[in-house]
């Protein structure tokens, strides 16, 4: 490969820190540093530095934290020391909202204006952003502050959420919910207030199980944690071996929470039985499911209990390294993980001899940058990578060739935190809880119009009716619309559904599903044609582009919900609905992936149910 | 790289699967484009190239395949013992019209080859059905990912924007591009492992681009013309071409086409020249060939200007 490296310029010291400070300082002039005599003597590069690829993305995102933006020579500077060409880095740094590779400000806010904080006046907080920051998406580097919409930032039963993103001064990225213009002015003025995790649970200690030391854990202290019973269960797991372990999980029939429902004991085997190796674990905590925060309560509040799952799968599957993919949007939760993951190695519970077994597990946080695709599971290895998070096409499946190409299991955080549950009472006992198709309990994110908004642990089983009424309804005097199960990617149910039992099986009997347990509740009061808009422009902007149903058709979507919202139809609203059902059904059946796949189903629900009537009156 | 191999090993097992209610054997590791292809069934591809890894992304070649959630791409799914698949059904229909009416909406595709206007009217594609095309945005190489482009309330956006001119063999006219990733491929590990170009953006603003989008002359680009050799759009193309199209006197009916050995090493690149009016206009290699596999060099690919330069 012939690159040609240094037309960028040098880079500045503060860019060649940040690179430096993610890939350690260079040892010869071949990689950027200074040359010396012997560099003529010898090459290094190639095949020994690419290896270092998937360091790519950290250090795209040191050189944004540090320095505002991804910046020709900085790109340079890392391109050169890593053996990447620069044209793919930039295709790299280009697919990452939270990377910028334009001059911009120092501080950048990114405001929610996804369908949850739509629901409870988003379009009023922009404008009062609008009002002190001047216009949206304007990144003028003369300015000190810029600011965008953004989709959901996980913090939706707040119902209004910010992302700080600054490269000046003591803080980086810093999270806020509630959030108001006033609030943020005031951050911006002086230094961050200690982080405080918001504990927005509202099942009952007693009646938890996952959630069980939300709250109530320190979760900056292992002894804390173990104080509530922490590592039994990873003893218990090193007792029985590999096989046991796997064997509980299939007793227990523990599918999926992060939104593909499959059988996790099956997926475990499959990579334990895989002969190639080495194999990896990935715990998939990019929760950008608009409307979804569970793994975000479950990461900052209790994050030795998402260590120790994947210890467990770990052992389980025979892999030697873990990774936790944490999306860019939750810093507190990445920071608390990295913390724990010291915390766990200094104590012997990662590293080498695990618990004074010969299991030997090491764990990496590897933190996102902005792209809901990040989270599908393909894509996410090539995030890993350094690749762009594209999705592969399937097969090969994950437990074949995932990361690097190895055997690779992935799971979601509350798939993963089942775990130690499971080991705790028996695969047997596990499956007691719940209903046939579905055993255990669930974690449902219930956001929107209702009087208590947050996260409920319920035994699968209990009505739709039944949830909302634990969350007190929608406010008195205004009457419930609809409710959006399972975020973006699931469906529109209406106020007819809720006896409607919240089980894979019953969901999927109406064409709905539970995805990664959202429970969006509208009412009356909202413009359920803005929402369906707001759906329709998240997935156009999500894609990742790479072929051609959705990239073009999410476009071709949202076009004519404007459409039909402005009354400027082509044609009769009957034929336009046609030509929206024929482009979901193209969507549905040729994209690659889920994204595409999904990104028809929440609107087409509507359509079924009649809530078109928000879109306009003639319909 | 994707060369030719002499087969050494024990012949390959053969396979059985059912087409369209035909019986159809394959040898192990034949793709369901390939087992299409050997039964006469015309199945379109956009992404799909012999000499290049498949990348499966324009999705017009997907078929049914029973026991599938989705339709799948013919061009990438390998065939497996007792497969029943069928080319024509009504979802395959129109999910391959949807495919061709999104890429005729958007993209311009007046210089592809016959066979695609032919696919629009086997499937009935009409892309005016999303509404008239909307000018495009000329500051697509600048847009941030996942930024909000505000929604046409009339018209079907496209991905109209001026041409690339900026080095004297080729231009670059991405108003033209399906982004089907054979130039990338070409440019990088399938072919010329010179990676000067890759695909940068996301979603509808995906495009092909240098970093930060420098001209050619300040990338990696090493004018090889591999990727211009694999464009199935006439999105890149020779600036001899370009030029004479703008000026109305490119006549592919007046050309004639030479077939040669690359006189300048000794690699032995068979070159196909292509001549109108006693000027080669542009050189080509043929795909099949197994020195090149349509893949040339600077030399082969430009140094034709000095073989009619007069000086
Ligand atoms: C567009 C898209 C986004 C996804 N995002 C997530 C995510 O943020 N978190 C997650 O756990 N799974 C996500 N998934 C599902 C994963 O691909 C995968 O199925 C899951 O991580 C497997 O874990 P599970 O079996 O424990 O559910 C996403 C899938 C798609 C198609
Ligand atoms: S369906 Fe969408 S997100 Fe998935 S691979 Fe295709 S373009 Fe990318
Ligand atoms: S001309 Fe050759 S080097 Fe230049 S972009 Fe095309 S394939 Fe790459
Ligand atoms: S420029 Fe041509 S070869 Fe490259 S992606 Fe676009 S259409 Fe394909
Ligand atoms: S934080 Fe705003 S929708 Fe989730
Ligand atoms: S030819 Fe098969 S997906 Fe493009």
């Amino acid at each position: 490969m012939d690159l040609r490296l240094g037309l960028a310029g040098p880079p500045t010291d503060g860019e060649k820190a940040a690179v430096d400070s993610v890939l350690g300082d260079p040892e010869s002039g071949w990689d950027g540093g200074t040359r010396t005599q012997r560099d003529g003597h010898m090459a290094v590069g190639g095949h020994q530095a690419r290896g270092r690829r998937h360091l790519l993305l950290p250090a795209l995102e040191s050189l944004q934290e540090r320095t505002g933006w991804v910046s020709p020579s900085g790109l340079d500077y890392l391109c050169t020391r890593l053996s990447v060409p620069p044209a793919e880095a930039y295709g790299v740094a280009a697919f990452y909202s939270l990377l910028r590779t334009d001059p911009s400000p120092p501080t950048v806010v990114h405001v929610c204006d996804d369908v949850v904080c739509l629901s409870q006046g988003a379009e009023d907080l922009c404008r009062e952003m609008e009002a002190r920051f001047g216009a949206e998406g304007r990144l003028d580097p003369e300015t000190g502050v810029g600011w965008t919409r953004s989709p959901c930032l996980g913090r939706c039963e707040q119902g209004s959420a910010a992302l700080l993103q600054r490269s000046s001064g003591p803080n980086g990225r810093t999270s806020l919910a509630p959030a108001s213009a006033d609030a943020i002015a005031a951050l911006l003025g002086g230094t961050d207030p200690e982080w405080l995790p918001a504990a927005p649970v509202r099942t009952p200690p007693e009646q938890r199980r996952l959630l069980r030391r939300v709250g109530r854990v320190n979760p900056a202290s292992l002894d804390s944690y173990r104080a509530w019973g922490g590592y039994q269960a990873l003893r218990a797991a090193l007792r029985m071996g590999p096989s046991a372990v796997v064997e509980e999980l299939k007793r227990a029939r523990l599918m999926g929470r992060g939104g593909a429902a499959f059988p996790t004991g099956a997926k475990w085997e499959a990579v334990a039985a895989n002969p190639l190796r080495p194999h990896f674990f990935v715990c998939n905590a990019d929760e950008s499911e608009p409307g979804t925060f569970k793994d975000r309560v479950l990461l900052e509040q209790d994050p030795f209990a998402v260590l120790e799952a994947l210890t467990i799968a770990g052992l389980a599957t025979g892999s030697e390294r873990g990774y936790v993919y944490i999306r860019g949007e939750y810093p507190e939760a990445a920071a608390g993980v990295a913390r724990a993951v010291a915390e766990a190695r200094r104590h012997g519970f990662l590293g080498p001899s695990v618990m004074g077994s010969d299991f030997n597990f090491e764990v990496e946080v590897r933190e996102g940058a902005g792209a809901y695709i990040a989270g599908e599971e393909t894509a996410l290895f090539n995030s890993i990578e350094g690749k762009r998070p594209e999705p592969r096409n399937k097969p090969p499946f994950p437990t074949q060739a995932g990361l690097f190409g190895r055997p690779t299991g992935i799971n979601n955080v509350e798939t993963l935190v089942n775990v130690l549950e499971i080991l705790t009472v028996g695969g047997e006992g596990y499956a007691q809880l719940g209903t046939s198709g579905s055993t255990g309990t669930r974690l449902f994110c219930v956001s929107g119009c209702v009087q208590a908004p947050g996260l409920y642990e319920l035994e699968f089983g209990a009505t739709l009716a039944q949830l909302l009424e634990l969350a007190g309804g929608v406010p008195p005097g205004r009457s419930l619309r609809a409710v959006l199960l399972g975020g973006a990617a699931g469906s529109f149910v209406g106020p007819q559904d809720l006896g409607i039992r919240l089980t894979f099986e019953d969901t999927r009997a109406i064409g709905a599903s539970l995805g990664s347990g959202v429970v969006l509740v509208l009412d009356d009061t909202v413009d359920l044609g803005a929402i369906l808009r707001r759906l329709a422009r998240f997935f156009r902007d999500e894609s990742c582009g790479q072929c051609v149903p959705c990239r073009v058709g999410t476009v071709r979507q949202e076009e004519l919900l404007a459409r039909l919202s402005a009354g400027r139809t082509i044609g009769s609203v009957q034929a336009e609905l046609q030509l929206l059902r024929e482009i979901g059904a193209a969507m549905r059946d040729s994209s690659i992936c889920g994204l595409g796949q999904t990104a028809a189903t929440a609107i087409e629900s509507a359509v079924r149910l009649g809530l078109l009537g928000g879109l306009e009156g003639s319909v | 790289m994707n060369g030719h191999r002499v087969a050494l090993a024990a012949p390959r097992r053969l396979l059985t699967l059912t087409i369209d209610g035909r019986e159809v054997k394959v040898p192990e590791g034949s793709t369901l484009l390939q087992a299409c292809r050997q039964v006469g069934i015309d199945t379109p591809t956009l992404c799909y190239l012999e000499n290049l890894t498949p990348v499966n992304v324009c999705r017009v070649c997907v078929v049914e395949l029973e026991g599938s959630r989705t339709l799948v791409p013919a061009c990438s799914r390998k065939a497996e013992n007792g497969m029943v698949v069928s080319s024509d059904s009504e979802r395959v229909r129109a999910s391959r019209k949807l495919v061709l009416e999104f890429l005729a909406s958007s993209v311009d595709l007046s210089l592809c080859a016959p066979e695609v206007s032919a696919w629009m009217s086997r499937y009935g594609a009409d892309p005016a059905r999303f509404g008239s095309p909307e000018p495009g945005n000329v500051d697509r190489d600048r847009t941030r990912p996942g930024e909000h482009s505000p929604v046409s309330q009339d018209g079907a956006a496209t991905v109209a924007q001026p041409p690339k001119l900026d080095n004297d063999t080729y231009v670059r006219d991405y108003s033209r591009c399906i982004l089907c990733y054979k130039c990338v491929e070409a440019c990088g590990s399938d072919a010329q492992n010179t990676f000067a170009i890759a695909v940068a953006g996301r979603g509808f603003e995906a495009r092909i681009s240098t970093e930060f989008d420098v001209g050619l002359p300040d990338s990696a680009c090493v004018y090889c013309g591999n990727c211009i050799g694999v464009c199935p759009t006439g999105a890149l193309m020779f600036k001899s071409e370009f030029e004479m199209r703008q000026a109305g006197t490119w006549a592919p009916e007046r050309q004639s086409v030479t077939t040669t050995i690359c006189p300048y090493c000794g690699v032995g690149c068979n070159l196909e020249l292509h001549v109108q009016d006693n000027s080669i206009v542009k050189v080509t290699s043929p795909l099949d060939h197994d020195v090149t596999l349509g893949h040339l060099c600077v030399k082969g690919r430009f140094g034709y200007r000095f073989v009619q330069s007069r000086e």
